[in-house]
């Protein structure tokens, strides 16, 4: 069932002229050339004015250049949205101490797709901006952290990596400034808790990935007990372009507070599922409007703004801007702009029960709460699921999620209990029809990406 | 993980004997690439999860032959390293097959049809999760998110994409594999052994001809953005539907069976539970939300 469109609704519309064309709501930059042929290598980088923002800041003082980042306004793009030249600033100098960069590229948030296909088509935008940030910080060793489960990426920065070297962008000297930087390639081993910034440097360090408390802070106390920055791919591979482009260019985009560009990932079931770069605070109604909105004949039901550990949004959340105030006001979180969407054949039970057994899988034990709390949730929601839950359950739900929530050293707890709490703020109702009809009212097989084209698969 | 005292005639509980160490020609070559890993470390211990993908390598699994190697060229005891080892899910602690067959079934691909595609699977294969298929060819195992959520439902290879997969388009995958016909992914390189693989993972690059540069770019989904913003019209321009669009109409379909696929196993679960304590509610509806971390 399509609906005609309705043209005189006004939107809220951040850009000039307001325009809802595709061509003025993206901003392609780091995706700017995905579509060449071999994107990924030195060559097209550099057709590309690829290492030219290395060359602007390598004319700057190391003081200078990090104002200049912190004063373009980039935040962090891994989901907290922390300033990243403020991070940058954070670290010691003259302690006589060595610095590291850690490139956070363990992403793993369920929903979130950016790096890995940023990483596979344009790895030397992460390379520039790695260089640019050791010269900054006064790094002279580089890591890379990258997820281990994402081999084709893997071969790609080893290849980019290799090509950099060889072009005298890594190693002594950098392009005669007098920068020594190595840089390693580092691959995981499959625990979305090193996605965490202390469980990835204890994971660097060759132990269990268990983040930290803090104090101290990575910028004090990083990697080897050094002061360490540990940014995610999407922020340092922001930086090139904005060192070559300028940062009043960057903050003629997106909002005060929420500068510049940055990529969104939709997924589920949309029509066209991808990654659309645009300036901070498009909504997802422009999104899905200029994109083929939701697959034909249904409806949105539920999106997540960042990931499974943003507080989930419905419907009535369709022109919230997408940048870090907007989001966190209509009370939930940017994240990592993971737009997950689901339908309405998708039963919001199933859903949160999936990603709570993913949180209780990937608890790394070391707090209590967390690591109880998230079994016990999965105990509960397994039996409402299938029909066995009682009406006090969804109250002991939201208590253990509470009991969850902040109670340990890291985020990954407080991700487990968004999605019940914001579940059971939307769809309380929908949980009551679990255990009052005794099971699941959704046929699962409605839900698939190929159930309304049943001709074309024969399962 | 340890042989038990009563498969070796002693039921004493007595401590295992230490692991026997690998054969001399083995032992130089490993230990070779072994100092090549350490020394891109300004400490040697950051070595350790590269070396255990090393020792994967060379076996197929973490053995406690290759847990004792790694204790031996990093200065730590076989507890430490086997602390390590048993905490990631990329190392396996039994044989495997040569290829193993993981499925997305996290919240999003399960919904998109990863958990219709694991149940086909295992019926196909007659194996369940982490388990292999007789002939030692394909472990098949339902995997977590894997970044590659717009090509929803996701099937990895000994990781390498194989997007945008159905029932049907995996079964074959598999028989393919088990047939020794050469199977290429969506996007990665042409496929090698999980051996092969181990040892990329180890940080050793990948040299064979083209294996960069296969497949090419960006996959299809990477580029809707793009090809938006210069000017491509989207394929079907179905503006979303705000009113009056379909709302319950699955409600009243069969209620839903659990699969063999789903998780299972509440027989541990509370059955009846108690009010939460009326003087401490949860703050449900006021929750904030909690602050992300990087990355996460």
């Amino acid at each position: 069932m399509t609906l005609a469109p309705e043209n005189g609704t006004p939107r809220p519309s951040g850009f000039e002229g307001g325009s809802d064309s595709p061509e003025k709501l993206l901003v392609p930059v780091l995706s700017a050339f995905w579509d060449e042929e071999k994107s990924w290598t030195l060559d097209v980088y550099r057709r590309h004015e690829g290492y030219e923002g290395l060359r602007k800041a390598l004319a700057m003082s190391p003081d200078d250049l990090i104002a200049y980042v912190k004063d373009s306004g980039l935040r962090g793009r891994g989901g907290a949205g922390f300033p990243t030249g403020m991070k940058w600033q954070f670290i010691p100098q003259g302690d006589g101490k060595p610095h590291y960069l850690v490139v956070n590229a363990d992403e793993s948030e369920p929903g979130t797709c950016k790096d890995i296909p940023l990483l596979f088509a344009n790895p030397h935008s992460l390379i520039e901006g790695i260089v640019i940030a050791c010269y900054a910080i006064r790094s002279s060793h580089a890591f890379i952290y990258l997820r281990g489960e994402v081999v084709p990426v893997l071969r790609r920065l080893h290849s980019a990596v290799r090509e950099a070297y060889a072009a005298g962008y890594l190693g002594k000297n950098i392009l005669g400034s007098g920068l020594d930087l190595e840089l390693t390639v580092h691959a995981g081993a499959g625990a979305y808790i090193c996605g965490e910034e202390t469980a990835l440097l204890d994971s660097l360090e060759g132990r269990r990935g268990q983040p930290r408390l803090r104090p101290p802070f990575p910028a004090v106390a990083g990697l080897y007990a050094c002061p360490t920055v540990v940014n995610n791919v999407e922020s340092i591979a922001s930086v090139p372009a904005i060192l070559n482009r300028g940062k009043e260019w960057f903050r003629s985009m997106g909002s005060e507070k929420s500068p510049g560009f940055t990529l969104y990932s939709l997924s589920g079931h949309v029509a066209s599922p991808g990654q659309y770069e645009a300036p901070l605070g498009i909504t997802l109604r422009q999104l899905l409007d200029m994109s083929g909105g939701m697959r034909p004949g249904h409806r949105l039901k539920f999106w997540t703004p960042g990931g499974s550990s943003t507080p989930m949004f419905t419907e009535e959340h369709l022109d919230v801007p997408l940048d870090y105030e907007g989001v966190g006001a209509a009370g939930s979180m940017l994240g990592t702009k993971a737009l997950q969407c689901f339908d309405e054949t998708t039963c919001v039970v199933r859903a949160v029960t999936r990603w709570t057994e993913f949180y209780a899988h990937e608890s790394c034990g070391k707090c209590t709460p967390c690591r109880e709390g998230t079994y016990w949730l999965v105990q509960l929601l397994r039996d409402i699921e299938a029909g066995k839950g009682a009406m006090a359950d969804l109250d002991k739900l939201a208590d253990i999620a509470d009991n969850i929530n902040g109670k340990s050293f890291c985020a990954l707890g407080d991700g487990a209990a968004s999605p019940i709490f914001s579940s059971l703020k939307y769809f309380r109702a929908e949980y009551e029809e679990h255990i009052t009809g005794r099971g699941c009212p959704f046929d699962p097989a409605t839900s698939t990406a190929w159930a309304d084209k049943p001709a074309e698969v024969n399962a | 993980m340890t042989t038990s005292s009563s498969e070796r005639g002693v039921g004493l509980g007595m401590p295992q004997l230490p692991a026997p160490d690998y054969p001399d020609d083995v032992r130089a070559r490993l230990e070779a690439d072994a100092r090549e890993i350490i020394g891109r470390y300004p400490d040697s211990r950051s070595a350790l999860l590269p070396m255990l993908h090393l020792v994967q390598s060379e076996e197929g699994h973490v053995t406690r032959t290759g847990m004792r190697f790694c204790a031996d060229m990093l200065e730590l005891t076989t507890a430490e390293v086997a602390a390590v080892a048993t905490f990631y899910t990329m190392y396996r602690r039994r044989p495997s097959g040569d290829y193993q067959v993981g499925v997305c079934t996290n919240t999003l691909c399960a919904v998109m049809g990863g958990d219709a595609i694991f149940a086909a699977l295992q019926e196909h294969l007659g194996v369940g999760n982490d388990e292999t298929t007789p002939d030692g060819k394909v472990t098949l195992e339902h995997i977590e998110c894997n970044a590659a959520c717009d090509f929803a439902p996701v099937v990895m290879v000994n990781w390498e994409f194989f997007d945008n997969q159905t029932p049907e388009s995996a079964k074959r995958l598999v028989d393919d594999l088990r047939a020794g016909r050469r199977v290429d992914p969506t996007r990665g390189a042409p496929l090698c052994t999980f051996k092969e693989t181990a040892r990329m993972l180890a940080g050793f690059p990948d040299e064979r001809d083209g294996a960069v540069d296969a497949t090419g770019g960006a996959g299809p989904a990477s580029l809707v953005g793009l090809r938006l913003a210069k000017g491509d019209t989207a394929a079907a321009r179905v503006v979303h539907p705000r009113d009056g669009g379909p709302q319950d109409e699955p409600r009243d379909a069969a209620p839903h069976e659990p699969s063999p696929a789903e998780h299972l196993s509440s027989h541990d679960a509370p059955q009846e539970t108690s009010a939460s304590d009326p003087d401490h509610p949860s703050p449900a509806s006021e929750s904030d939300g909690p602050v992300d971390e990087e990355g996460q």
